[in-house]
């Protein structure tokens, strides 16, 4: 019994709603929503201790033993992703305190914000699939009201598009969800797992999987990503950056589950499927990017890249893949948020966003962009940056899995990612400024507060990437050999 | 009994695919509302259409019907629910700022 | 033109206590048999929606001066109360507790604390009933 385990999702959810009843203290809605993300680090921090040294915890609901009851499963993979979502989430609000305005802060922007994370965290906790399913649409339900908070014409607009094709993918995850309980009468994922295993993966089940690809590959813009570019480009800067850092990576995290726990034996048909929507994934999001004007564009395209490549670790099917690819994965998070957060802030600064249009930024705010070098030599993989570690190791697994065309392309768009980051940084931060001393915005210090956390965790991601092996090997290993996991869960109530 | 409500289901979703595809915004929602309900009837036939007992030990012997899709069943209503709600102020408020009730208006890039 | 709703609201004024006395019942019949929060809380909700068609908003503000986000906010913070009270009792998460008391008059009576929870998802699904109508009805 294990109680703490389902503290980083009830508590975000509780103080959510004590800051409903709160609406006119602005003041105090900031420290307390602060607060809750400093505590449940702190709790998720603790879990990953333990989980190190005492092996993967669960926490069955109500004390109804698995398979019956739904629970709450703590392995390395998850909590390290529980980590940085929270660690991202508490600097983005620094971030929101700063720029986001009084009347998003009237109209309950934080306890929607703190409904996200804790449908992010319970989506990366939970152990039972159709839990997955209401955690998804905890999350999806608080990103609807965030993408239309404010209520502009184009947010309300793209907002109508981003829920219907929600709506839809939700109906497909139902869809799977009933197939799967009518072939293998469960729900809970190590149990499903050991099932299908009995079963022997026949083509129903894999179809099955197919079916959760499609969904997951819709949540994660996995090739479906045509919905991501206006959806992603709508709301306030603080949202943007919590967009682009956790709502695909939670459908990343669904296919890694999927794949690994739940069908890992009919790989030469997935796990190939997998494998040519990431190549594809990766061709059409380079292209995206190369051809944007926009800097929104640009950026939004770079985090469709990033799903292809960390797809690639998914497809070689091999355990320093596995690695890499969390590596990744956690980088992409950090680099992900600070990159919004600043192309953001240089829309704000300057009121365009035509990369063409904007000049010599560097000059009036010598620190923000040198930030901004940071996190593109990041993106490109520059070491001792972060990630370095995570491409070499994807680069690696696919070279044990003999995937060289993926190699070739997840290397080609490092590339490309540079290329189109560096397009900005020549043309808006160097060159001659456009801004005159006097009509200088200043950034607010807890703006660049937030930036330079967000640099820091990189930096210090890369740098102290040898502390952080154990966690990272530790889940890598869960991921790649599924038994201990079954185990873990389903072991003491036989 | 399985085969009708199969077909039923099949039918509800041809429905609703033809309505997500009209233009009309609310003959979209309306489509959704209509999908949700198919797949609600979908879990209920995969989880097995059988007459049984309510599954408590102490009041029968068996054989008792499964409650689980039936919890599923609920759960799904409830989010639909709320998302369908949800939908239905937001294309409000949209026919209010924007003046478009049609998807055909709101094409158009994202930066204007 | 001022639509004649003489029959509506003179109809309205029986039913709806109907409506609710169901709702309630249905709230408490889900212990052990159809019903619950859910059902319970929704012909609960539509009972005053019933309640602010047929009357104006204004009329019906002044009999219920409730806020229903808040009501909203109070049943989710109920039932999540209720889920997480388990955790000072060192039981697991969700655990619920049940007991049969006596009581003068009543008889014995099984009280459990599902009951605080579903009456929490019953305020949830008022509040939430009530405030999309008013949001879509608000502004004329």
């Amino acid at each position: 019994m294990n109680n703490i385990i389902v503290l980083p999702m009830i508590v975000p959810i509780i103080t959510a709603i004590l800051l409903v009843f709160l609406r006119d203290f602005i003041k105090l809605q900031r420290i307390i929503s602060l607060m809750t993300m400093g505590f449940v680090i702190g709790v998720t921090a603790l879990l990953l201790g333990l989980v190190q040294s005492g092996g993967i915890m669960k926490l069955d609901f109500s004390g109804w033993l698995p398979p019956y009851g739904i629970l709450f499963v703590a392995d390395s993979f998850a909590l390290i992703l529980v980590l940085t979502a929270s660690i991202i989430t508490a600097i983005c609000l620094i971030y929101a305190f700063a720029t986001i305005g009084e009347r998003h802060e009237r109209m309950f922007f934080y306890p929607f914000v703190l409904f996200l994370i804790a449908g992010v965290n319970g989506s990366f906790l939970t152990g039972d699939i159709f839990n997955l399913f209401v955690c998804f649409e905890v999350m999806l339900l608080a990103s609807y009201v965030l993408v239309a908070l404010g209520g502009e014409k184009v947010q309300l607009r793209e907002a109508l598009k981003y829920v219907l094709i929600n709506v839809v993918a939700s109906w497909m995850f139902l869809v799977a969800l009933a197939f799967l309980y009518g072939t293998v009468k469960t729900l809970n994922m190590a149990h499903i797992a050991q099932r299908v295993a009995e079963l022997g993966q026949d083509p129903i089940l894999t179809t099955v999987s197919i079916l959760f690809l499609i969904v997951f590959a819709l949540k994660a813009g996995l090739l479906l990503f045509f919905w991501l570019p206006g959806s992603y480009s709508v709301p306030p800067t603080a949202v943007q950056a919590l967009f682009a850092a956790l709502l695909t990576k939670v459908g990343v995290y669904a296919l890694f589950r999927t794949f690994t726990l739940m069908f890992p034996l009919n790989q030469e048909v997935t796990h190939l499927v997998i494998g040519i929507m990431a190549g594809l994934t990766i061709i059409a999001g380079c292209m995206g990017a190369l051809a944007g004007k926009d800097v929104r564009t640009i950026a939004t395209y770079n985090v469709i890249i990033a799903i292809g490549f960390i797809l690639i670790g998914l497809a070689t099917g091999t355990e320093t893949g596995f690695a890499g690819s969390i590596y990744y994965l956690v980088h992409d998070m950090f680099a992900k948020a600070l990159l919004f957060l600043l192309i953001g802030t240089m829309v704000y600064l300057t009121g365009e966003v035509i990369v063409k249009r904007m000049s010599g930024l560097i000059r009036n705010y010598p620190l923000f962009g040198w930030i901004y070098f940071i996190v593109m030599c990041a993106l490109a993989g520059i070491p001792p940056l972060s990630g370095f570690i995570g491409k070499l190791l994807i680069g690696q697994g696919a070279i044990e899995g003999e995937n060289f065309v993926l190699l070739a392309l997840g290397f080609a768009s490092s590339i490309i990612v540079l290329y189109s980051l560096l397009r900005i940084l020549l043309a808006s931060f160097f060159g001659e400024t456009t801004i005159s001393e006097d009509h200088q915005k200043p950034i607010p210090k807890l703006a660049m507060t937030a930036f330079s956390l967000l640099a820091l965790c990189l930096i210090v991601l890369g740098v102290g990437a040898e502390a952080f092996a154990p966690f990272i090997e530790d889940a890598a290993k869960t991921l790649a050999d599924p038994s201990i996991y079954i185990e873990a869960v389903l072991g003491n109530s036989e | 009994m399985e085969s009708l409500m199969m077909i039923l289901i099949g039918v509800l979703v041809a429905v609703a695919t033809y309505l997500v595809l009209s233009r009309k915004i609310l003959r979209v929602i309306i489509g959704t509302a209509v999908l949700s309900h198919a797949v609600h009837l979908l879990i209920l036939t995969v989880g097995g259409l059988k007459k049984g007992d309510v599954p408590l030990l102490s009041q029968s012997d068996g054989p008792y019907t499964d409650a689980l899709p039936q919890a599923l069943i609920l759960t799904a209503i409830v989010i639909s629910f709320a998302v369908t709600a949800f939908v239905l102020v937001l294309a409000y408020r949209m026919y209010k700022t924007n003046d478009a009730d049609d998807f055909s208006e709101l094409g158009g890039s994202s930066d204007e | 033109m001022k639509i004649n709703d003489v029959i509506l609201r003179t109809v309205v004024k029986g039913v709806v206590f109907i409506v609710l006395t169901l709702g309630v019942y249905l709230f408490f019949a889900g212990h052990n048999e159809p019903g619950g929060g859910f059902i319970g809380g929704l012909v609960l909700g539509s009972g005053i929606v019933l309640l602010y068609i047929t009357f104006d908003i204004e009329t019906v503000h002044r009999g219920m001066p409730f806020d229903f986000k808040k009501v909203a906010a109070l049943g989710v913070l109920l039932a999540t109360g209720s889920a997480i009270a388990s955790l000072f009792f060192g039981a697991p998460f969700l655990k619920q507790a049940d007991d049969y008391f006596e009581f003068p008059l009543l008889g014995e009576t099984h009280l459990t604390t599902v009951t605080i929870f579903e009456a929490g998802v019953a305020l949830t699904v008022i509040g939430t009933l009530v405030t999309i109508i008013l949001s879509i009805s608000e502004d004329e």
